[in-house]
């Protein structure tokens, strides 16, 4: 089981996310934005990050990179993808996940330990979780205010393409409280908090009982694992 | 060289918050008369060669389809320009 990760110029979070996938068990695999190349990947993780330094719209220039083209192809015949931050942004803008990015309503980035309900864990990336079970991770953006027109909402409502929505505070304004979308099909996840950060004791969010001590990160990883070995 | 000019503005429907941002400034500084400020983006893109009727639909497609994300921003307008 070999899980990418791709690196763009400006990616700070992708070697966070190959190291999860080590310890969530499978085989991390390093990819570069430039080459045209998967490398017989079973998985594709988009990393959080600046890439090109968010100018123009966040993620729109590296939802053009050259590797873009296989990663598209690989999604519609049904590689399981996940953007996260960064990653979703650019997904969003190579149109595989409905919706847009735009700057926090509050103007700041937000750092924060972020609670999240699950809405939908039939998703390649959610399994692992029950639907509704409330999670975990940490969330760190500024252009994180996810916005789509009326009927798109509607739309990814209606089809549960609303993966995961911000429970008890909304730290960016986005439309009904939505942090995660998927694709139709289920195979394309995007979000905007940082399930990698949410991994290993001593390093992720506070628990009611230990410090640093949530894992709610690692399933997203387990999750896709006994998707592609189903 | 010829220069096309094009500019991109966030959707009416969007929160505009720079703008709004700039617009408390003003407000702040006595500048009552002006109630709203929305910021958008200006793109200068130079043309090697000639303009033909081919390079403005080539210069509307990259307006659309790169210079601008319609689900948020329209672009309102290109005009062509020469240094």
């Amino acid at each position: 089981m070999r899980i990418g990760v791709i690196t763009f110029p400006g990616s700070l979070d992708d070697r966070d996310a190959l190291r999860a996938i080590r310890i969530a068990g499978a085989q991390p695999v390093a990819l570069w934005h430039g080459e045209h190349d998967l490398h017989d990947v079973d998985a594709l993780v988009l990393p959080g990050g600046f890439s090109y330094g968010d100018y123009m719209r966040a993620g729109a220039i590296a939802s053009l990179a050259p590797i873009m083209s296989e990663v598209i192809d690989a999604a519609n015949k049904g590689m399981p993808v996940l953007g996260i931050c960064n990653g979703f942004q650019m997904l969003a803008e190579a149109r595989l996940l409905p919706g847009a990015h735009t700057r926090n309503d509050c103007q700041h980035f937000v750092r924060r330990d972020q609670k999240l309900a699950v809405e939908n864990n039939t998703t390649a990336w959610t399994t692992q979780f029950s639907e509704g079970e409330e999670i975990i991770i940490p969330l760190k953006n500024a252009d994180g205010r996810f916005i789509a027109d009326a009927d798109t909402i509607k739309r990814i409502e209606d089809n549960g393409q609303v993966t995961f929505r911000y429970v008890g505070f909304n730290p960016n304004g986005s439309a009904d409280d939505i942090a995660g979308v998927s694709n139709e099909r289920g195979n394309v996840v995007g979000l905007m908090p940082h399930p990698e950060h949410a991994v290993e004791p001593g390093f992720g969010p506070d628990t009611a009982t230990h410090m640093r001590s949530g894992l709610d990160g690692l399933r997203f990883f387990t999750s896709v694992i006994e998707r592609v070995l189903a | 060289m010829p220069i096309f000019v094009v500019e991109v503005m966030p959707k009416p429907e969007i929160l505009d918050p720079q703008g709004k941002a700039v617009s408390g400034a003003l407000s702040r500084l006595g500048h009552k008369q002006f109630s709203g400020v929305r910021i958008g983006k200006r793109f200068e893109i130079t043309v090697d060669g000639p303009v033909t009727p081919a390079t403005l639909s080539e210069v509307e497609n990259i307006a659309r389809e790169i210079l601008s994300n319609q689900v948020i921003e329209d672009v309102v307008s290109i005009t062509e320009v020469s240094a």
